[in-house]
């Protein structure tokens, strides 16, 4: 047994409860917290809701400590003389002997009976300072900028600023308005070089063109010469920019911040399934943006994902049923359309008629899709593939955002197996009508004009015209990601629903309403469910792997509901910089 | 909250019977008669056109002349002497204004344009005078001294899209402004 009193006397002080778990004591702001060794003082500040005004640092990139606004002061116990045993309060803790200088939180760690003080008089006056020398050279042009409402600068202005400028002398001019990129425009003087975006384009994206030139008061963010800002994770950088120095070209003067709403869903544009923010005002669409999800995207997304929301408002958008007349298609009401279709299908016999649905569905509308082919009794029904070549970071080589639940809910190893036979079917004249759901055959799906032609109906629901339309005999106007509401699982298998941004316009349905009415057709039974929740509730009755999940329980982050295999690159990379210690995570 | 109770005041009995407070206010009538029949009244030279001059004869005459520094009347845009129009599209009076009666459509500057470096004023800005109720509140958040109350109150028209005042006629209102200050000038 061995004689030293820690392994005798039972543990009982908070502090040695700590250490039993291999954490430390920290005091901040007077309060007594315990963190795992090795963490940044302001990731413990922010762990324990205290704010720590900053701009260089951000929990995904390395810290670099040149904003100086993360100014804390810390104390340490006093160390004892040869002999002296450290006093302690009845808690165990020693006492703090403060520091009179202060150190910058985001790049020190915490350590044994260290004190963090957030508040008292040094640290203010430090962060004043920071501010003052900060705001010399900045232009005071929030009224144009596109920052403003969003903008670290501002914000921290308000809280540590003085609120007038002591500084006479001239601003130092540097280049504005430079076009850096296609994307993505740069305002020097606004520009307080924290070099996140250096430091992203660095390590995350893995194309390091940005850097800084000159020197002291004449720095200058700059792209490197003869390259430009044109990697398709460009647009991270202006999400990044804690001022106005990076903007948008997409978005810049388009709205301010202030009015817009903000809707978490999801993106639709390949399998990962990023997570977003919708930007809306009144029903316009004015910018998405990446949603932090460390299971699915981190903090980033790419640029042909985020700025892939155009169509939705553009003049092809279909608004009302359209139904061929002679060589044209006229506007009908939906009691009309839906009219048409039953005797349609009716004179046709079940197995000359196929489905093709979409892997854009969310899983309501393909678990409405099934339970229509089982009515019609086809067992004809296929999704449109969609592969293309991945990245290395977040974009999926399956730019079907919902492959994994359409295996999951129509219960097919290969849900795009069946799309060759169907086309072949066509073309032999076996298929005789054919429902399309939210695909393009046309430019998609590997069929012709003439294909498409030889069919005796053809239905089509989409929400752009688009050249299958001009062939089909009954177009129903759909939904966009953004006016739906609905799940999809994505390709790590993690189930995440989409949210209701915008409403539709015109006449427009939305799809799982469509094919709700469309089963209801034949039987002429009232229109139900009437809710989408209702719908997920026959699917989770339905499906094994959904069982005892309701749509409104999906939380935001999404729920991890089966493990596939599938890594996405930019999270193995993080995890191991996480790993290494490089950053926070 | 605190109540307060307040004790009512003790009336006189000459006050509790009221005749010399009636008798006060008959004089006080008969007074201004006296008066509008020598052709003495307030503003009776302004009003002089028609009877005893104390009725004014709208839209024939108008009180504009008396209208007092502070009068609050339907917003309009300014330029300055510089011919430069002064609102950068900021959307500030659009946010604050109670009744949402203001809509802007930003744009950015071309380029080629004298004032290039300001980057951003309005493609639109209109001001649904059906809305505004005049309250100032656009003028005192503007932050480039570009929106100001006039004088002007006669806001009339046949249908609602015409009293919505677009961005032409609301500079045509506002005029050029002097004095102002002029930041985006070289000397920043």
């Amino acid at each position: 047994m061995s004689d030293t009193p820690s392994a005798t006397i039972p543990i009982t002080l908070p502090k040695d409860l700590a250490a039993a778990m291999g954490r430390v004591n920290v005091q901040i702001n007077g309060q007594w917290h315990h963190f795992p060794k090795a963490t940044r003082m302001i990731e413990a500040c922010r762990q324990v809701q205290v704010a720590v005004p900053h701009y260089c640092y951000h929990p995904k990139l390395t810290p670099s400590g040149n904003c100086r606004m993360c100014l804390v002061q810390i104390g340490m116990p006093p160390r004892p003389a040869p002999g002296q045993q450290p006093q302690r309060d009845a808690l165990g803790y020693e006492p703090i002997t403060w520091s009179p200088r202060a150190v910058i939180a985001c790049a020190n760690t915490v350590s044994e009976n260290m004190g963090i003080c957030t508040t008292s008089e040094l640290v203010e006056s430090c962060q004043a300072g920071v501010m003052e020398f900060l705001l010399i050279n900045h232009p005071l042009d929030c009224p144009i900028c596109d920052q403003a409402g969003e903008c670290r600068l501002q914000e921290n202005a308000l809280g540590h600023g003085r609120g007038v400028s002591r500084f006479v002398d001239r601003k130092v001019k540097k280049p504005k308005n430079v076009t850096i990129g296609p994307r993505v425009r740069l305002d020097d003087e606004r520009c307080i070089l924290c070099s996140r975006c250096i430091r992203f384009m660095d390590e995350v994206a893995g194309e390091p063109v940005l850097g800084f030139t000159q020197r002291g008061t004449h720095t200058t963010l700059s792209v490197h010469p003869g390259r430009l800002l044109d990697s398709n994770y460009s647009l991270n950088t202006v999400d990044l920019c804690p001022v106005g120095a990076l903007t948008a070209s997409d978005f810049r003067f388009h709205m301010r911040v202030w009015f817009l709403k903000e809707t978490p869903t999801i993106d639709v544009n390949c399998g990962t399934g990023t997570n977003i923010t919708v930007w809306t005002r009144e029903n316009t669409i004015h910018r998405i943006t990446p949603r932090r999800n460390n299971d699915v995207n981190s903090d980033w997304m790419p640029d042909s994902h985020r700025l892939n929301f155009h169509y939705i408002d553009s003049s092809s958008r279909l608004t009302d049923p359209l139904a061929k007349a002679g060589n044209h298609h006229r506007q009908a009401t939906w009691a009309e359309a839906l009219q048409i279709i039953a005797p349609q299908l009716k004179a046709i016999a079940a197995p000359a008629i196929a489905i093709i649905a979409s892997g854009r569905m969310t899983n309501e509308e393909l678990f409405l899709t099934r339970l229509l082919a089982q009515q019609l009794g086809t067992p004809h029904l296929a999704l449109v593939p969609r592969f293309a070549a991945p990245d290395a970071l977040l974009i999926a080589a399956d730019r079907n955002p919902n492959t994994t639940g359409a295996k999951l809910v129509l219960q097919s190893a290969d849900p795009y197996a069946g799309l060759d036979a169907i086309r072949s079917a066509v073309r032999a004249g076996t298929i005789k009508a054919l429902l399309v759901f939210g695909e393009d055959l046309i430019s998609d799906a590997g069929f012709a004009t003439a294909d498409l032609t030889k069919l005796e109906f053809l239905l089509q629901t989409h929400l752009l015209a688009n050249p299958t339309a001009d062939a089909a005999h009954l177009v129903l106007p759909a939904a966009a990601f953004t006016e739906k509401r609905g799940s999809m699982v994505n390709l790590t298998g993690r189930l995440q629903r989409l949210n209701r941004a915008t409403a539709l316009p015109g006449q427009a349905r939305d799809d799982w309403e469509i094919l709700r009415d469309l089963t209801h057709v034949f039987t002429g039974a009232a229109a139900a469910p009437a809710q989408i929740d209702e719908v997920f509730a026959q699917l989770a009755a339905t499906i094994p792997a959904f069982a005892g999940l309701s749509l409104a329980t999906i939380s935001p982050a999404g729920i991890p509901l089966l493990d596939t295999g599938h890594s996405i690159p930019l999270l193995d990379t993080e995890r191991a910089r996480t790993a290494a210690g490089r950053i926070n995570g | 909250m605190a109540v307060i109770k307040l004790q009512r005041p003790k009336l006189g009995p000459g006050e509790a019977i009221y005749l010399t407070a009636l008798a006060k206010g008959f004089f006080l009538t008969l007074s201004h008669a006296v008066k509008s029949l020598l052709g003495k009244s307030m503003g009776a030279k302004d009003l002089a056109s028609s009877g005893l001059g104390v009725t004014m004869q709208y839209p024939e005459q108008t009180w504009d002349d008396h209208l007092p520094e502070y009068y609050r009347g339907a917003p309009a845009l300014v330029t300055d002497e510089q011919g430069r129009e002064r609102c950068v599209s900021c959307q500030l009076c659009e946010f604050i204004c109670p009744p949402k009666a203001i809509r802007i459509i930003p744009a950015e500057i071309p380029s080629d344009d004298p004032w290039a470096k300001v980057e951003k004023r309005p493609a639109a800005f209109d001001i649904d005078m059906l809305r505004c109720i005049y309250c100032g509140m656009c003028e005192e958040v503007c932050p480039e001294q570009a929106i100001f109350l006039r004088k002007d109150y006669v806001i009339t028209g046949l249908n609602r899209k015409e009293m919505v005042h677009h961005k032409d006629k609301l500079y045509q209102i506002g005029g050029v402004r002097t004095g102002l200050v002029n930041k985006w000038n070289e000397l920043k």
